[in-house]
């Protein structure tokens, strides 16, 4: 395993923990305000200081990554469960009318500015954490619809394919006993990078204040409400700024060493 | 010839200071930030306050006018009688007021201005201002009586509101993109977007001002505006949206921070006919289960006074009323269960664009579900705000301040968006708006607001401070904010 593998995936975790023990426990009651006591900076009783409203940042950072991953997993969910029957459709039907239908169909969605739309679809149905999770769902679709198209495309060029033809077996049976598995590789990374980018985009949906709505904490929203008190309390905005630099890159890192461990080429070099 | 060169230089260079010297002192521009753009430029046909914020005083007058402190002092009328019914008001205007554009400013423009305010299809704002005359008469071009219905004590400073200027019949129809008033100050340019510019209008019927040419900016963005101050952009912030970053500026010695009050009582608008809010029980537990104080010092930063009722603390006829909505969780929750709500019920609390009401709001929210109620947060812009909490009334709670001076007057007016519908209280502002004896006036002013404040129709906050920066340099502003206005007239450069 490399070295981006293994530190990419100590960050996530730490994420992931921080989110599952969220759930369980947090030092103080993420939404219990003590306004005498705000704009404290890092201390013993409050690790990550606390916000303008006195509230432990440490247990909002905590909670708001639990608001970050939910919104990202099931966007990332959405994607790859609308994505991937698409996808393998189309390459079943290669060349096609249907093929044609669901390409056009994803440039059409590829062609939009996935933020702008995101911006415009929880404008009209309402700012909020489920309408952030479609906008940004949508927008995955077409990402791993046309990554497993072309991945299946080459293999049923394959003999094994051919065999599997032979024995009878009809295109959507191939798809998912032979196709399927052979890109799922290309999936798991692909899904790993969508899942960062679903981290950023709902931090930047609730930056501008779209995303979950106050009192759930959002990484996004704490930077947003911070930004005027940057000149004198920095930790505001520092500490959710690392929260979502060292997410995304952890899931990076995760990802490019996924793909290097998962690729069946590098694999055969390695060993 | 060395000598020669050096006296010469001397000369140059002491030339050269007095000149940087005169320059500095000579400083006769000034450029004034604010946050909102106004939509257009005519203050008597919209209710954007943002219109008065660069033209009243400066650009349009009226026959009265406010001053900084809230006084009423004569405007474009020079003095007036009331007859002794109080009913009849004959102006005498000032001689030799010239418009903008060249024209006179004579009785026929007060009779066009007024009736133009009072007519069926008029877009006047304040409509109610102007709702008592029954007849405006030019006597002489100088010389204008206006008869009122009834004895109104409020009518000279009805007269002061921006929406009552003087504007011409030449000028009226480019009104909204070329205002031409009477003021010391012409209509310049507009850049949409950006700025306006005023400059010194020679002409001027009063004391020229020390200014010469004026700059509105505007600049939406908090982040933007503090950035803006700090790099000495703008001379003057006038209500400035971050209160967090004063304390930096009151430390540097390069700005000075004015702290006033204006005429926005900042409430917790309840719509009393939505169930579970038309039980007034359950509006005074709301009222004490918000602690004030934590919402000034945690949305404020500490600037703004708590208040008990819907009214101004620095007026004269101000009662005390904090009281009757102390801060007390437990008996909000006995009311609320006396009321049939023990287990607390959930609403909808809207908040509008102004950090007083996104921040407030989550304060209000956390202390709203001590108590059981769950007020679920929607922020909305401000035409979204418009649309379904003021014109559509659809909304539990929501947070606004209202900055029109002296506007009790709105619960007697059960169509208003919050609906408070009380006879007694109609009847009370019916007396109270003929009445014209000033202890008698403050007497029913008081019982107003009590009934407001015991039948707890909305949740009081605090009264919204004036917040501006300026540059050390800067004098004349006004401090506190009467109505909006930011009267440039009397603002000048300290040598």
């Amino acid at each position: 395993m490399s070295r981006n593998l293994i530190l990419g995936t100590a960050l996530s975790s730490l994420v992931v923990l921080a989110a599952v023990l969220s759930f369980l426990w947090t030092p103080y009651d993420h939404t219990a305000l003590d306004i005498p006591n705000k704009l404290q900076p890092p201390n013993a009783t409050h690790w990550l200081g606390t916000d303008h409203f006195g509230r432990d940042m440490l247990s909002m950072i905590m909670v708001g990554a639990r608001t970050s991953i939910a919104v990202a997993l099931v966007a990332v969910g959405i994607g790859m469960t609308a994505g991937i029957p698409l996808g393998l459709t189309a390459a079943a039907r290669k060349g096609m009318w249907l093929d044609e239908l669901i390409m056009r169909g994803n440039d059409l969605v590829f062609a939009f500015p996935s933020l702008v739309i995101a911006i415009l679809i929880t404008a009209i149905f309402g700012a909020g954490a489920i309408n952030a999770i479609i906008a940004i769902g949508i927008f995955n679709i077409p990402v791993f619809a046309r990554i497993t198209r072309g991945a299946a495309l080459s293999l049923w060029e394959r003999e094994f394919i051919m065999a599997a033809r032979v024995a009878g077996k009809g295109a959507a049976r191939i798809s998912a006993e032979h196709i399927l598995p052979n890109v799922a590789n290309l999936l798991i990374v692909q899904g790993t990078i969508q899942f960062s980018l679903g981290i950023l985009a709902e931090a930047g949906l609730s930056y501008v204040g779209l995303g979950a709505q106050p009192p759930t904490p959002s990484w996004g929203r704490m930077l947003a409400d911070a930004q005027t008190m940057v000149s004198f309390a920095p930790h505001l905005a520092l500490i959710p700024g690392c929260a979502i630099i060292l997410t995304v890159l952890g899931l990076n890192l995760m990802g490019d060493g996924l793909r290097d461990w998962l690729d069946p080429r590098i694999r055969v070099a390695r060993t | 010839m060395g000598h020669a060169f050096k006296h010469t230089f001397q000369a140059a260079l002491a030339l050269s200071v007095s000149l940087l010297a005169t320059q500095a002192i000579a400083k006769s521009d000034i450029t004034v930030a604010m946050q909102l753009e106004p939509p257009h430029l005519d203050p008597t046909s919209a209710a954007a306050q943002a219109i008065d914020s660069v033209v009243y005083t400066n650009v349009f007058e009226g026959l009265t006018r406010f001053m900084g402190d809230g006084a009423i002092v004569p405007g474009l009328a020079e003095s007036w009688e009331i007859s002794d019914d109080g009913t009849v008001y004959t102006f005498k205007l000032h001689d030799g007021v010239t418009f903008h554009d060249g024209t006179t400013m004579d009785g026929e423009d007060v009779k066009f201005s007024l009736d133009r305010a009072r007519s069926e299809d008029s877009a006047n704002a304040q409509k109610a201002l102007f709702s008592g005359i029954t007849e405006v008469e030019v006597i002489d071009p100088l010389t204008v009586k206006i008869t009122l219905k009834e004895p109104n004590g409020n009518f000279l400073f009805n007269l002061a509101w921006g929406d009552a200027v003087i504007v011409a019949p030449e000028s009226i129809d480019g009104i909204k993109t070329n205002p031409i008033g009477t003021g010391a100050f012409k209509f310049a340019g507009w850049v949409q977007g950006d700025k306006i510019d005023l400059e010194r209008n020679a002409d001027y019927w009063g004391d020229q001002p020390a200014l010469e040419k004026a700059t509105f900016k505007f600049i939406s963005d908090p982040t933007a505006a503090f950035a803006a101050v700090m790099a000495e952009d703008v001379d003057v912030f006038s209500g400035f949206p971050a209160p967090e970053n004063l304390p930096q500026f009151e430390a540097d010695p390069r700005f000075q921070v004015l702290v006033g009050s204006t005429e926005g009582e900042t409430i917790l608008s309840t719509n009393n006919k939505q169930p579970p809010f038309d039980d007034v029980r359950v509006r005074q537990a709301v009222a004490h289960a918000i602690d004030r104080q934590a919402i000034v010092d945690g949305a404020m930063f500490g600037y703004g006074t708590p208040i008990g009722t819907h009214f101004a603390p620095h007026h004269p006829a101000y009662v005390d009323l904090t009281g009757n909505s102390a801060y007390d969780p437990e008996k909000a929750k006995a009311l609320l269960a006396e009321a049939g709500f023990a287990d607390g019920f959930e609403t909808t609390l809207h908040l509008p664009p102004p950090s007083y009401a996104r921040r407030g709001g989550e304060i209000i929210a956390a202390q709203l579900a001590q108590v059981g109620i769950k007020a679920e947060i929607t922020n909305v812009e401000w035409a979204q705000w418009l649309e379904t909490v003021f014109r559509g009334k659809n909304f539990g709670l929501t947070i606004v301040s209202h900055t029109e001076p002296m506007d009790i007057g709105i619960y007697a007016r059960p169509e208003y968006y919050f609906q408070y519908d009380n006879p007694a209280f109609q009847e009370l502002m019916t007396t109270l708006n003929s009445t014209t004896d000033p202890d008698e006036r403050s007497k029913l002013l008081g019982q107003a607001q009590t009934m407001i404040s015991e039948d707890y129709v909305n949740g009081y906050l605090f009264q919204l401070a004036a917040l501006s920066v300026a540059k050390a340099g800067v004098q004349g502003l006004w401090v506190n904010a009467p109505t909006a206005a930011n009267d440039l007239t009397a603002v000048s450069w300290a040598d």
